[in-house]
């Protein structure tokens, strides 16, 4: 607990009142949020999966694990970016860094672009919410598919509020705001960033791998 | 003056060779999901599916958001919030357990 004590005193002098801890646990509790609202999901899941168990393999058979599989590698990798950008500005490497926090950002848009073509693929099916093929499935299915859209779709939402998030961590490198000496703003962008993927990493095997 | 901040993040950066180590558990451990998913397991399939995805959650956890290398006190957050979300389960469940 030293370092945090003596982070939160006030120093005089050419000390600047920083709380580098302070900021990281804030970030922490906002990520709690972000457990609660994903976990109240899963939990509704768990609920309707143990009420319909045959219907929910049935439905996931219209999944493709390899879109699944492909997606969640390219998440794994992003995180090993985003980690090792902290790293590489912790080292001085700005530009390391900067290149590090893009590819995070290019791996994200083809998780995004791996999301679009999977639903388009849905639609063309007549597979989308409140959809007339949808509806005449038994209520085990539509319960699966609901779910399906709800959570991959607010998990997207948190990829894209990611990159941006991401954005501003390559600009604030850029104009020297995070740097060697004072990085917390990198490292709460990337606990987000990792946030989305322990979320994917239990969306994955839930949905696309029910076979 | 910003060259006199003192680092007030004590452990030291993680080294490059570690987090793609985990980077390369990670996959295995994906590989590992999708293979056990191959299989005919019945309802063992939800039991190894979980286990690995947690066991993947614990390591991202650890070492890409330094949890290992934190305060005690974000560990001890963590796992008040996790508690939180265990105990909506089990309550949950022994409700629908009971009802059959």
């Amino acid at each position: 607990m030293a370092e945090t004590q003596d982070a939160l005193l006030i120093a005089g002098g050419d000390h600047v009142h920083r709380d580098d801890v302070g900021i990281k646990l804030g970030m922490w509790l906002f990520l709690f949020t972000e457990l609660i609202l994903f976990g109240g999901l899963f939990l509704v899941y768990a609920v309707y999966r143990y009420l319909h168990p045959q219907e929910f393999h049935l439905a996931a058979q219209e999944l493709d694990a390899l879109v699944g599989t492909i997606n969640t590698i390219l998440l794994l990798t992003s995180s090993l970016t985003v980690a090792m950008s902290i790293t590489a500005i912790r080292e001085g490497r700005k530009w390391l860094s900067i290149a590090l926090v893009l590819v995070t950002i290019i791996l994200a848009l083809a998780f995004l672009g791996n999301k679009y073509f999977e639903w388009a693929h849905k639609f063309e099916h007549g597979i989308y919410p409140r959809s007339p093929l949808l509806l005449e499935m038994p209520p085990g299915e539509i319960l699966y598919f609901g779910l399906y859209f709800v959570m991959t779709g607010i998990h997207a939402l948190h990829v894209i509020i990611g990159m941006v998030v991401l954005g501003f961590s390559v600009r604030f490198l850029w104009t020297g705001v995070i740097t060697e000496h004072s990085y917390v703003r990198l490292e709460a962008g990337a606990l987000y960033w990792h946030l989305v993927d322990i979320i994917w990493i239990f969306l994955f095997p839930l949905f696309y791998l029910l076979h | 003056m910003n060259a006199s901040h003192r680092d007030e993040m004590a452990h030291a950066p993680v080294g490059y060779g570690r987090l793609v180590l985990l980077w390369l558990g990670l996959l295995g451990l994906t590989g590992l999901t999708v293979g056990f998913a191959g299989i005919e397991l019945g309802s063992l399939v939800v039991v190894t599916s979980l286990l690995i995805a947690s066991t993947k959650a614990v390591l991202v956890l650890n070492v890409f958001m330094h949890l290992r290398f934190e305060d005690r006190v974000f560990r001890f957050f963590v796992a008040a919030a996790l508690a939180v979300l265990v105990i909506f389960f089990a309550l949950t469940f022994m409700d629908y357990g009971f009802h059959g």
